[in-house]
């Protein structure tokens, strides 16, 4: 929920004579050959800059080049900025800049009543209205009367901006092309941002194409003069969002791709070990390959684009019996096709991380649309009683300690670990308060120390785990294999005493875990209460949020989120019976709650969304309060 | 471990009993491996062999190396990731004909065009052996088999002509029970850098006896088997009476006898291990017409550099690297 523009009590002026605003959500629509998801980046830096907290919503077709004007082909960038703390991408928008009809027609609902429209009018031709599946043109039929309608020759400005640029040879759609710039100019303007850091990234960006960078400042630059020098229509004002409050530290802005991979490095060199990565590209992960790839040289990360996806897990495998650390990254169908070998590595207790960065499905589904739909297939989805561990990651900067945990559980447990995160967390981004690797305790993982009386399958007996003991190793040679292996001496072994006991060893190595992992805790809200709202994963954001607005009505809720999905804490039963009602919200159609009904045998209700979009915070409030009985 | 003095092939043996069918051609191949790893002084703390699923997939359960046992077609993209993690290793894969062709084609093919230093076993029985005897990816047409009734019918899978189509830099061939060749043929597998391929015929006695009769039984194996050394003619027969030539208007090898119809030393072709047109002409000879090669078919004459163990920067570096990672662009100071 983000304070309505207009509400003025809540408001001082600024000398400027802005209106101060808690926080605001703004959200660039266009055609995906527009540029929204660079305009979108770079206000996001602006704001990260200026103090402000932020959450991100990157929105883009799955059609790499979507026919120009269509629905099907626009591109959306969401950002929810504040002086208070910002836990989601935003329900509803305050700002909605369309540079065509179709990014009118697709994103206007979300508009709130009163916000502010900003709008190319130069792109509200015939041809486009049609392509958009306009009948009439919503500048003239009166369609727009429920907002505040800023309707500007933008694509003509930013033309005539980057055609007055002296000495550059440029194209009449290159020109054109800094539109994008232009309104990004409007809107900084509007935010009380100035364009510095904007210049610099354009600069940087554009290097090697000065004349290009040359006039997409230009647009940029007049953009915001044009803002200077507008006269409001009347009540209108623009804005000032203070910075936030944020605990002290050094900040960037990270996305949930950079949060895993930096946090596998950081995982890798606490454990001593190579990153090895293996990866065959699948959206949305393949972010996560192309960070790895850059980061070869100086982190000695070594990164494997296989054959395919088995291939990928495989290697993986390879590498880690290797003594590296072998990650394979995908999303859904991937880890299907990975399943096999994932089972090779609990039966010949390899280390071994699978992120999975979920999206749509069931089969192909929504490769560029956010779920978390496969989180039965991370607990249970392979043959056989072949348990590991599952964790799942609830925001970007959360994707970084969640990968260091899975190095750590991995290489302690000797186990593949499934880490979650997905589309969703993959691409939006939030200030980050970085931190510092030197401080962190070592892993103290070994690989090439033999125990005396080693067998392969002999076991420490607090954790179960079996040595790691690394091709190579002076006195250490045996054999490992998928073929059931004897307790202790891993030879193969069709004994049916043994695999009852091998598989209850497995079973209670994993289970073991629960009491090496932190206890759950009451995220916001009382230990007791009338309601718990329980999530894993990205809807960490609106479920807060929602708890948090519900309890200033004075409800009795507390949120509940679960980041080791298996095993669970130790103590989750406990923390849950406390709650007579528990809710469970998930962007799938109902997969925690039965884990959770499996597991304690607690009356879980399940609040499920599988739209693609992350849930509103409104939507969780809707369904509390209809469980406590009150009226919305 | 140094290797003070040098290990006989029984030590290479572990102490698992060998469950393969009595008189399998895999007994065989097992004990030539193991005198090729004697004869190399192969450091088993540095040799690991890998394998996929089936009859010859258990290789390396009878191996006193490092051993990896994994699922089935995948050994070559397993081997590819330990190969990657550490380069030191001197790695031996061994698949069989379903394994390497029919579920693992794809990473074969992958494998040999990255050309990733692990030297490739490939047993081919031309059967599913370990599944009781289903036509395999290389079954001849008309293979009678519990899947086949009737006859295959299906074109079968040529191991070395895909190995060369895919791009192999190393390609050989050689059968279970001739020892001193195939001991020859590892070692020349062993020194080669990069994936080298080598095709060994194995006798499935139980599913598919025989098969490579035509080529390996004594009365034919003079006629029927030619053995390749670079630079020399291509001879063969008893008393090395016969040859092979080229011919220009059909591009094709054909057999012809010293002395007859004119024909002279002159008119045999010399083998060129480096010649990959040669290499795929001779690849496909089999009896009766013309005899099956056996050796080195072809071995690149550049072996591509393979990349070397990198030293990991001290701990210190590595955290003070990742911490100036994760503050590059813009980042902002709050308190
Ligand atoms: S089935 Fe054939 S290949 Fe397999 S062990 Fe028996 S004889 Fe050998």
């Amino acid at each position: 929920m983000t304070v309505q523009l207009k509400d003025s009590a809540k408001h001082n002026k600024t000398p400027a004579d802005r209106e101060v605003l808690e926080s605001a959500v703004v959200r660039f629509a266009g055609d995906s050959g527009d540029g929204m998801q660079l305009t979108g980046a770079q206000f996001t830096v602006s704001s990260a800059v200026a103090g402000n907290d932020l959450v991100t919503f990157p929105d883009f077709p799955a059609e790499i080049r979507a026919p120009v004007g269509t629905t099907f082909g626009v591109s959306t960038f969401q950002i929810n900025f504040g002086t208070r703390e910002i836990r989601t991408a935003g329900d509803t928008l305050d700002v909605l800049v369309a540079m065509n009809p179709a990014g009118l027609i697709t994103n206007l609902e979300d508009l709130r009543e009163d916000g502010l429209l900003i709008i190319d009018e130069n792109t509200f031709q015939e041809r486009n209205l049609k392509k958009a599946g306009y009948e009439t043109n919503p500048l003239e039929d009166g369609s727009l009367a429920k907002y505040r309608v800023m309707t500007l020759e933008i694509s003509k400005y930013a033309q005539n901006a980057a055609k007055a640029v002296e000495n550059v040879e440029i194209t009449n759609k290159e020109s054109v092309r800094t539109k994008n710039m232009w309104a990004l100019g409007l809107v900084l303007w509007l935010f009380d941002r100035d364009t510095v850091v904007t210049k610099e990234r354009l600069e940087q960006k554009f290097a090697k194409l000065p004349d290009i960078a040359k006039i997409n400042v230009a647009a940029l630059v007049a953009g915001h003069a044009f803002g200077e020098t507008m006269e409001l229509a009347p009540g209108a004002s623009a804005y000032h969002v203070p910075p936030a409050e944020l605990p002290a530290g050094e900040y960037r802005n990270v996305t949930g791709s950079q949060g895993i991979c930096w946090g596998l490095a950081t995982g890798a060199h606490l454990a001593g070990l190579e990153l090895v990565y293996c990866s065959y590209p699948i959206t949305p992960a393949s972010n996560m390959l192309h960070i790895l790839a850059g980061m070869a040289e100086d982190l000695g990360v070594k990164t494997f684009q296989a054959e395919d996806e088995i291939a990928a897990a495989t290697a993986a495998i390879g590498a880690s019996y290797a003594g590296g650390i072998g990650v394979t990254g995908s999303s859904g169908p991937g880890v299907a096709l990975k399943t096999e070998a994932i089972g090779l590595a609990c039966a010949a207790e390899l280390p071994m991380i699978i992120v999975n960065a979920q999206r749509g499905g069931p089969s192909t589904g929504l490769p560029t649309k956010t779920e978390q739909s496969d989180l039965y297939q991370s607990v249970y989805g392979r043959n056989a009683d072949s348990p590991l561990v599952v964790l799942a990651a609830h925001s970007p900067g959360d994707c970084y300690y969640m990968a260091v945990e899975a190095v750590r559980l991995a290489t302690k447990y000797m186990t593949p670990v499934i880490l979650l995160s997905d589309g969703y967390l993959a691409n939006s981004s939030e200030p980050w308060s970085v931190p510092d690797v030197s401080s962190m305790q070592p892993f103290g993982v070994t690989t090439t120390t033999v125990p005396e009386n080693f067998e392969p399958f002999m076991r420490d007996p607090k954790t179960l785990a079996r040595p790691w003991v690394v091709p190579g190793t002076p006195g250490g040679i045996h054999r490992i294999g998928g073929l059931e292996r004897a307790q202790g001496s891993g030879n193969v072994s069709y004994d049916p005493d043994n695999h009852q006991e091998m598989t209850d060893l497995r079973a209670a190595k994993i289970r073991g875990i629960a009491h090496d992992i932190p206890e759950q805790t009451v995220e916001r809200g009382d230990a007791e209460g009338d309601i718990a709202v329980v999530g894993w994963g990205s809807t960490f954001g609106p479920i807060n949020r929602a708890v948090e607005n519900l309890r200033d009505e004075g409800l009795s809720v507390s949120h509940v989120h679960i980041n080791h999905i298996w095993p669970l804490p130790a103590n989750l039963k406990d923390v849950l019976e406390k709650f007579p009602k528990i809710l469970v919200p998930e962007m799938n159609n109902g997969q925690l709650v039965n884990l959770l009904r499996a597991e304690y045998l607690l009356p879980a209700e399940s609040l499920p969304k599988v739209s693609g979009k992350p849930f509103k915070v409104s939507e969780i409030e809707d369904a509390v309060r209809s469980r406590l009985g009150e009226n919305e | 471990m140094n290797v003070v003095t040098k290990l006989s092939p029984k030590d290479y043996a572990t102490d698992q009993e060998v469950r393969w069918c009595p008189g399998c051609g895999d007994y065989a191949i097992l004990k030539g491996v193991q005198r090729t790893m004697s004869d190399l002084e192969a450091d088993p703390e540095k040799t690991v062999f890998i394998s996929g699923i089936g009859c010859a997939a258990r290789f390396p359960y009878y191996m006193e190396t490092y051993g990896f046992h994994t699922i089935h077609g995948r050994a070559a993209a397993v081997a590819t990731g330990t190969k990657l993690a550490n380069p030191d290793l001197e790695i031996w894969l061994v698949s069989g004909d379903g394994d390497s062709l029919s579920i693992g084609g794809n990473h074969l093919l992958h494998l040999l065009r990255r050309d990733i230093d692990i030297n490739y076993l490939l047993f081919n029985n031309e059967i599913y052996g370990l599944t009781k005897g289903q036509m395999s990816p290389t079954s001849r047409r008309g293979t009678v088999s519990p899947s086949s009734p009737r006859g295959s019918m299906d074109a079968p899978v040529h191991a070395i002509a895909f190995a060369l189509g895919a791009g192999a830099r190393f390609v050989a061939r050689t059968y279970d029970v001739a020892q001193p060749h195939m001991i020859a043929t590892l070692k020349r597998a062993h020194a080669h850098r990069g994936t080298s391929f080598v095709e060994i015929l194995q006798n499935c006695i139980v599913y598919n006896p025989d098969v490579f009769a035509d080529i390996t039984d004594k009365a034919v194996a003079s006629d029927h088997q030619i053995h390749l050394e670079h630079g020399a003619p291509l001879l063969f027969g008893k008393e090395n009476e016969k040859g092979l030539r080229l011919d220009p208007r059909t591009l094709s090898i054909e057999a012809v006898t010293l002395g007859e119809n004119g024909v002279t030393e002159t008119d045999i072709l010399v083998h060129d291990e480096t010649n990959p047109v040669l290499a795929s002409l001779i690849a496909k000879m089999a009896p009766p017409h013309l005899p099956e090669a056996l050796g080195v078919i072809y071995c690149a004459a550049d072996a591509a550099p393979q990349p070397e163990k990198a030293e990991r920067p001290s701990s210190e570096v590595m955290a003070e690297r990742l911490n100036a990672l994760m503050r590059m662009g813009h980042t902002w100071h709050v308190g």
